[in-house]
């Protein structure tokens, strides 16, 4: 029973009764693949992120931040993580929840698991490992991701790094809660097709170029060439991958169908999700945004740890994931 | 009554701050619709998303742009509140 049978024989259609490509050839498998992974992937986008809004409008960051005020650190670090899923994340709204959350009294610590698992566990990403991966690998992501927020933000918390933070952060308080205007129905849909649209149209582009590559290594490059240079007896791999993912943030929703050909040929698994993990959570567009709230060391402290815990998850699926 | 937009100087902030300016005058107001971009003053009210309308200091619409007739309504909404 597969889902996207209609989808597959669509794509074969196109690519072997109209574009009259040969079944079986390089040219007629890497069409065939790049019409029906984009058509896939375009499908599971739309509609999950159309449904991901709809939750999302009942989860504003507002209600976000008066749930985690009221917690305590370590409670506070699981559920921060845990809403870090459904909230939309973007390095230009990094500044506005880092501020909202500290001046409205929520543990620095808390503030940091949130900051963390809002970028790297966002639904972008889940649908491209759903539909590219499979089910476990996506799961495997999700759960490695939460442990990462959530020990990243405990160690921040531990830390005591209050003195590192921006002064001027601290001598607002926000005074209260305003209350929201409740949304209608209507306005929710509104909200949910906008930001469905917002997303499609920015990462249409690197979606169609990373399917596009990964379709052309995917018929082209041969099988296991990348395992002796990226395979997971190499040491060197997890590191590196991280740190060539830590520009890469913009282009995430390109990197992954790219990532997912390589994979095929020999990239080990662990390092496959050190680098997805790497792109999504250490972004150097964000650091440079945070430097307004807080001194450097605060960054480099944060992307330490994170750094450190994405190389941990990507050995160990090295180990486990042979 | 005071309109206003607030929004951090993102590009959706600055098409509600115009489409607010077209629901202002289709309704037949007289009202300048003030635009502040000053991130903070979002917080003061309490608010984390942007972009804002407020109607007389109060949110009207929070963190989405909706289309002329809804920005109608959410002023008309607001003001019959006071």
């Amino acid at each position: 029973m597969n889902l996207f049978y209609p989808i597959q024989a669509f794509a074969d259609w196109l690519a072997f009764t109209v574009f009259k490509l040969t079944p079986k050839s390089l040219a007629g498998e890497a069409v065939n693949f790049f019409i029906f992974d984009s058509l896939k992937i375009f499908i599971l986008l739309a509609v999950i992120i159309f449904i991901v809004s709809i939750i999302r409008s009942y989860l504003p960051p507002e209600k976000i931040r008066n749930i985690l005020a009221r917690k305590n650190q370590y409670t506070g670090n699981v559920i921060a993580s845990l809403l870090g899923i459904v909230t939309p994340f973007c390095s230009c709204s990094a500044i506005p929840l880092f501020l909202g959350f500290v001046q409205a009294g929520v543990p620095l610590g808390t503030t940091f698991s949130f900051l963390v698992a809002s970028p790297m566990i966002n639904e972008v990403a889940l649908i491209l490992l759903l539909g590219l991966f499979g089910w476990k690998i996506a799961i495997i992501y999700i759960i490695s991701g939460l442990i990462i927020a959530v020990f990243s933000g405990a160690v921040i918390g531990k830390l005591k790094v209050e003195s590192l933070v921006e002064p001027f952060v601290y001598q607002s308080v926000a005074h209260g809660s305003a209350e929201l205007p409740q949304m209608t129905k209507r306005e929710r849909i509104i909200y949910a097709r906008n930001y469905t649209l917002d997303i499609l149209k920015k990462v249409w582009p690197y979606i169609l170029v990373g399917i596009g590559v990964g379709a052309w290594i995917h018929g082209y490059v041969p099988t296991d060439f990348l395992a002796k240079y990226a395979g997971s007896g190499k040491w060197y791999g997890v590191p590196l991958a991280v740190l060539i993912g830590i520009p890469l943030y913009s282009n995430a929703a390109g990197v992954i169908p790219l990532v997912s050909a390589l994979t095929e040929k020999g990239v080990a698994m662990g390092t496959t999700l050190a680098f997805m993990m790497s792109v999504t959570a250490l972004s150097l567009p964000e650091f440079m945004i945070l430097k307004k709230v807080m001194k450097s060391k605060l960054i480099l402290i944060f992307a330490g740890i994170v750094g450190t815990g994405i190389i941990f998850t990507g050995y160990l699926f090295n180990l486990i994931l042979k | 009554m005071k309109i206003q937009v607030l929004g951090s100087g993102c590009a959706t902030c600055k098409k509600l701050f115009e489409i607010t300016k077209t629901a202002v005058k289709e309704m037949g107001m007289s009202e300048e619709v003030e635009y502040i971009t000053d991130f903070q003053q979002i917080l003061n009210m309490g608010l984390m998303s942007s972009p804002v309308l407020a109607v007389d200091g109060k949110p009207a619409l929070v963190g989405f742009v909706p289309n002329v007739e809804e920005i109608k309504k959410a002023i008309l909404k607001a003001s019959t509140k006071l």
